[in-house]
């Protein structure tokens, strides 16, 4: 009888097809990711069909469900800007590494000088605070009543340094002979489902009350089929 | 895999250290599998895919237009209140009726189901729907270019009224709510009239002798 031969198999797979692909997975992520930023509030949105992108532009304000403001601007440059002539407005003198620090961080909802009975966190001290800490501050909320309208000026201020800020990248690719795209500033409310509908109306008034009409209403995209019965 | 050197280990004496390492050619790729790996996993949790999608929306600058312009068009009226409630009327608000004998405005309940909302949005807005349709169709059929196509979308829904054809205007929709509303409702509206295709929609405020209407209605 024939002794059967076992094919004699090397026990080491050959792994480079699958480390090829790993890596080239890791590249794909590491160039296309947006970082999650540590948002200091949960705004859970309401569903709508639209499926329009929101655009790099913008200057958003969040609302949470307690009807409190928050102010972003994605522009880290305008950023800075901004706090820079909202310090000379409210004579509050910002250090360069403070400015630095304000435009690497993502929306807040503190004031800049304190109004009537606030004992809470202000702007400075907000920025002054290590990451970990910050994340735990209660904000009270940018307040934008008729005496104290600090988001007027934030979103007025934010408004000018933008387009300045297109200005100057504008000049510059005209420079370098280079085409540029001037993508317009819009103007975003991300707004929670259960706010009270009153607080969305205020924050509306405040840039309707400076001639700013067109809004973006941030929403989550809706799932399955349309007219979901509610 | 890594291969043992066993020095002396096999008892040949002297010439083993004469002999040159074998080195094998292979080199031990786990460690860096391990990283690649880990430094996918890591991106895959952390990165965010989804942009946030938007609902662009203009804010009338003066609302004298409006109060024009559904006078003389067909215009229904949506009021939002507290634990989801919805009402409407038609036209015009007439509290006490008025000269032309027409009967005072009365509120009428709807819900944000398929039933409520969407089914009567459908009713009143059946001409422009049946018209935008018929666009479509054109479109399919490449009788129409994309440009056209969307250029008479939008005047069909912002269309002035024909009464010698008896085609009704365009639906106006105004958007009202009171205090105690919430945000989640009112972008239901807009959604419900993006999906009924009505042009010409806009968010006011609301009148005291509307709201005392609807605070006898909604008790």
């Amino acid at each position: 009888m024939a002794k059967i031969k076992m094919p004699k198999s090397n026990p080491s797979l050959d792994m480079t097809p699958m480390v090829d692909l790993a890596f080239l997975l890791v590249t794909f992520f590491m160039l296309t990711a947006t970082s999650r930023v540590t948002e200091p509030v949960i705004v859970d949105t309401p569903s709508s069909i639209s499926d329009k992108l929101l655009p790099e532009n913008v200057i958003m304000i969040s609302i949470d469900e307690k009807g409190k403001t928050f102010f972003n601007i994605n522009n880290a440059e305008v950023r800075k800007h901004t706090l820079e002539k909202m310090g000379q407005q409210y004579k509050i003198t910002f250090t360069p590494e403070e400015l630095k620090r304000f435009g690497g961080m993502t929306s807040f909802g503190v004031p800049i000088v304190p109004v009537e009975g606030y004992t809470g966190v202000l702007l400075k001290e907000y920025i002054n605070m290590e990451d970990s800490k910050r994340v735990t501050v209660r904000s009270s909320g940018i307040p934008h009543d008729s005496v104290h309208n600090q988001l007027r000026d934030w979103i007025q201020f934010g408004r000018i340094e933008a387009a300045k800020q297109a200005k100057t990248q504008k000049d510059k690719a005209e420079l370098l002979g280079r085409p540029f795209k001037y993508e317009p500033l819009r103007f975003a409310l991300k707004a929670d489902g259960k706010t009270n509908y009153i607080a969305v109306k205020e924050v509306i008034k405040v840039f309707t009350d400076i001639d700013i009409y067109r809004f973006n209403l941030i929403t989550d995209l809706e799932q399955g089929p349309a007219p979901a019965a509610e | 895999m890594a291969e043992v050197n066993t020095g002396d280990g096999g008892g040949h004496g002297k010439h083993d250290k004469k002999r040159a390492k074998k080195s094998s050619t292979r080199i031990d790729m786990t460690p860096m599998v391990d990283l690649a790996f880990l430094l996918l996993t890591f991106f895959v949790l952390t990165s965010t895919f989804s942009k946030p999608k938007t609902m662009e929306i203009n804010f009338p600058a003066d609302t004298k237009d409006i109060k024009e312009n559904i006078k003389v068009n067909n215009a229904i009226t949506f009021i939002l209140t507290k634990d989801d409630g919805l009402f409407y009327y038609n036209g015009e608000f007439y509290p006490e009726g008025n000269a032309k004998g027409l009967p005072p405005t009365v509120l009428t309940k709807t819900d944000f189901s398929s039933e409520g909302l969407h089914k009567l949005l459908l009713e009143r807005n059946k001409q422009t729907l049946d018209a935008i349709k018929k666009l479509e169709e054109k479109l399919k059929n490449k009788e129409i270019a994309d440009t056209t196509y969307k250029r008479l979308a939008v005047a069909e829904k912002g269309r002035k009224a024909d009464p010698a054809k008896g085609i009704p205007a365009g639906l106006t929709v105004l958007i009202k709510s009171d205090d105690k509303a919430v945000y989640k409702n009112i972008i239901d509206v807009i959604d419900e009239l993006n999906i009924c295709n009505v042009g010409m929609y806009a968010i006011v405020d609301m009148g005291q002798k509307e709201l005392d209407l609807l605070n006898a209605t909604n008790k």
